[in-house]
């Protein structure tokens, strides 16, 4: 049992890769209730019950701790103690079990749309129960037509009348509401057709059963309602996992920092807090969460997220440090220039606000779909009864009826289904796939694309080098790594990483920007740099170690950042889907021409800045391409917010994920299938919305002709949403099959 | 037709229980974790059989 915990990292059955261990300090987000200590966590890479033992039981053994629980449909971890636990061993027993983690700020938020969802759901019920009961007293007065007395006719509707007014009082809410708000405003949105047609059907059947006439439409008004309140439902849940999957990346953005107080002592803090001027010790392994001008100590940094430069970079006292730089080697102590919030190089969140505003301005395809539709059924509603009032020479009472009548026949209860059910089911089978999106609309974007551009660190390749040199002896590697094993700089890693697991060599020193000093079985060794070894520099212009033992001449080590597994691949299938793509990187061309040169990719640009990827971008969409965005850094971010879509692996930096559609896992593979699905999905909205203009031709003449009884009425209002429900469903058949 | 008196009532009063039964369900959480309650039922700790001598 314990065997299977240890040797095994991140999620056992290996629906998501193991995070890493990049922990932050929780402390600052406890909540003191009574004796007990609260904390959530938001949980990464959590995806079976495997999962949920393994962290509910690290968690439960820690001293004092009293529950933990796990919700796995949003990663959310629960835990509440007493005692004096601190809260960072209970962030680092779970990054220990190879999940990512990050505190949690249970704001109202969260709060807020559970409780639409929720409100919606128990309307959605409400209105559910009545519609089954009065379809049961409906079917009956069908059934007995021309055999039922005229007294228990009435009765029957009085009945249905009385299940009918709480229910439309209570499940209508959300739709009067929002008809009110937007009528106050003198606008008009859906809700306004859809509360017309409910309070209308409502008022008439009321005066028909009154009056003992034949046809009441309680039924159809309460089935209106529930159809519509499952697409209500549908979307909010959709917009919830959406919201939610933002404020997961958020809550990886408000990491805590370590300030250095005036008397000198460290204390952690929110990263809201702040300000510029702190001071703020950055551990070796930590990112940094702020600008800062560095005042103590020297270290190597990674700013492969920041500039998209693959080799990490020396930084001693004077130097800037970006937001999102990883310090490597020695702790640094710097000074804040920004707040966290505007810590983005300034231009870089001025991309994002440009790209924002103008991707906001896409207009869905069912927002389109509706702005035509509630001025065509008003207006045909209004004719029909002028129509039969005026010129048909019929009696104002019949006129409202059949007038009425074609206002519940056209009322959407297909076109509100017809986009939210297909958001569900796609955004499910994305999910389990390895992408989530990030909006409704996503969708829709992502299927116009034709052309991809991407980033190379991190994206196409790994992000991480690889020892490529095959011509040292196993024991010249063993003893390097021995040196490499005490440091965080990426190349140790692959060294280490190539050598396996051995001893650590003695007395070893870290000088940044040079290299490593140690003694290996006695021996003085040096692994760095080729003045810090003594070497003769080969010009070899990727990422070179050289490692020299004792008075042996110097050993050259060769890396090389790796392409993708499967890369070459996944490109091949998203060609075949009629993309054409290229590379638009920040890091050196010669690195840049290797990796497209073995991907097959033509097109190429290299040390682009932010600014040169937006130009680019900018000019892909002046000739009129819809790009879709892969990248990863925060020199990408801009690019991302641009896009007509965009997609970011889950190994990128919190801005550049909240600025993209769709965060995706697994290397490059989820990304056909993201098209793939995208397109099916966008096919199947349009087939729905035809579907219900379609339905809308055939019913309407009928009900404007005075045919639309309420049976009539109930058989194509359910008729209609079922088959929109299952062409949606359709989608899960197609995409299991190519997939 | 005097049976809807009593048969209408009663198939509205099964039909409320459901709703009850669905309002409570809401209210207490149920829908909150489908995926860690489907999950969660396959969770059983490794413990050593009982002894059946001593539970006879």
């Amino acid at each position: 049992m314990t065997g299977l915990a240890l040797d095994t990292n991140g999620c056992p059955s290996g629906l998501a890769p193991p995070s890493g261990s990049d922990t932050s300090d929780p402390a600052a987000f406890v909540r003191k209730v009574g004796k007990q200590s609260r904390l959530s966590l938001t949980v990464r890479g959590a995806k079976c019950g495997g999962c949920l033992s393994r962290i509910e039981g690290a968690v439960a053994a820690l001293p004092g701790v009293e529950s933990a629980r796990l919700n796995l449909s949003n990663g959310k971890l629960d835990i509440a103690w007493t005692g004096n636990l601190e809260p960072r061993r209970i962030s680092e027993a779970v990054s220990s079990l190879g999940y990512g983690v990050a505190p949690l700020d249970t704001g109202t938020d969260d709060d807020a749309h559970k409780k639409e969802e929720q409100s919606l759901l128990l309307a959605m019920g409400v209105a559910g129960f009545a519609t089954a009961n009065i379809m049961l007293l409906s079917v009956s007065v069908w059934g007995g037509h021309g055999e039922m007395g005229e007294a228990t006719r009435q009765g029957l509707h009085a009945l249905s009348g009385v299940i009918a007014l709480p229910t439309l009082i209570y499940s209508g809410r959300p739709f009067f509401k929002s008809a009110w708000s937007v009528l106050k405003k003198k606008r008009t949105n859906m809700d306004v057709p859809i509360s017309l047609a409910l309070i209308l059907a409502f008022s008439v059947s009321v005066a028909e059963t009154i009056r003992g006439g034949e046809h009441a439409y309680f039924d159809a008004a309460c089935m209106l309602l529930f159809f519509l309140l499952i697409g209500r439902f549908l979307d909010a849940r959709v917009r919830r996992r959406a919201w939610s999957a933002a404020r997961d990346l958020a809550a990886l953005a408000s990491r805590t920092v370590t300030r250095i107080s005036a008397d000198g002592t460290p204390q952690s803090v929110r990263s809201e807090e702040v300000k510029p001027g702190d001071r703020i010790l950055l551990a070796p392994g930590e990112r940094a969460v702020v600008d800062m001008v560095i005042e103590g100590g020297e270290s190597e940094v990674d700013e492969s997220l920041v500039t998209g430069e693959s080799l990490p970079r020396w930084t001693g006292a004077g130097m800037k440090l970006m937001a999102g730089s990883i310090n490597l080697s020695q702790p640094l102590t710097g000074r804040a220039t920004a707040a966290a919030a505007d810590s983005l190089l300034s231009e870089i969140s001025q991309m994002l606000t440009a790209g924002e505003q103008k991707r906001s301005t896409y207009r869905q395809i069912a927002d389109k779909a509706v702005s035509l539709y509630v001025p065509l059924v008003h207006s045909t509603a209004l004719l029909t009864f002028l129509g039969w009032w005026l010129i048909g020479g019929m009696g104002l009472r019949e006129a409202i009826l059949i007038a009425v009548s074609t206002l519940i026949i056209t009322c959407p209860c297909a076109l509100a289904l017809a986009a939210p059910v297909v958001q569900v089911v796609a955004a499910g089978r994305l999910f389990k796939g390895g992408a989530y999106l990030k909006s409704g609309d996503a969708l829709e974007r992502i299927a116009a694309c034709d052309h991809i551009v991407f980033d190379k660190t991190g994206t196409l390749t790994l992000g991480t080098p690889r020892l490529v040199s095959n011509e040292i002896s196993k024991d010249l590697l063993a003893d390097a790594a021995q040196l490499a094993r005490a440091s965080r700089h990426p190349l140790s890693r692959a060294l280490t990483a190539a050598a396996g697991p051995g001893p650590l060599a003695q007395n070893v020193k870290e000088r940044p920007g040079l290299g490593l000093e140690g003694e290996v079985n006695g021996v003085a060794c040096r692994l760095g740099s080729a003045e810090w070894t003594g070497a003769k520099a080969t010009g070899h212009t990727g990422a070179t170690l050289y490692f020299a033992r004792g008075q042996e001449k110097p050993v050259e080590l060769r890396f090389e950042d790796d392409i993708q597994a499967g890369a070459a691949e996944t490109l091949a299938r998203l060609r075949a889907m009629g993309m054409t793509m290229e590379i638009v990187s920040g890091d050196r061309a010669e690195a840049v021409a290797e990796v497209s040169r073995s991907l097959g990719i033509d097109q190429w640009t290299a040390s682009a800045s932010p600014q040169d990827k937006v130009a680019r971008l900018e000019a892909l969409q002046a000739e009129g391409r819809k790009v879709l965005m892969v990248g990863d850094g925060l020199n990408d971010a801009g690019a991302l917010a641009l896009a007509h879509a965009s997609a970011a692996p889950g190994g990128a930096l919190d801005v550049s994920q909240s600025a993209s559609d769709t965060v995706y896992s697994g290397g490059l593979a989820p990304l056909p299938r993201l098209v793939k699905t995208a397109r099916a999905a966008k096919a199947v909205m349009l087939q729905n919305f035809g579907f219900a203009a379609a339905y809308n031709l055939v019913a309407v003449p009928i009900a404007i002709m005075g045919h639309a009884t309420p049976l009539v009425a109930a058989i194509a209002m359910s008729g209609s949403s079922i088959i929109v429900c299952l062409n949606a469903l359709r989608l899960t058949l197609n995409t299991e099959k190519q997939a | 037709m005097s049976g809807l008196v009593f048969l209408i009532p009663i198939a509205l009063m099964m039909g409320a229980m459901g709703l009850v039964g669905f309002l409570w369900a809401v209210r207490s959480g149920q829908f909150d974790d489908p995926d860690g309650a489907a999950a969660r039922i396959l969770i059983s700790p490794d413990e050593p059989l009982p002894d059946r001598k001593r539970a006879e």
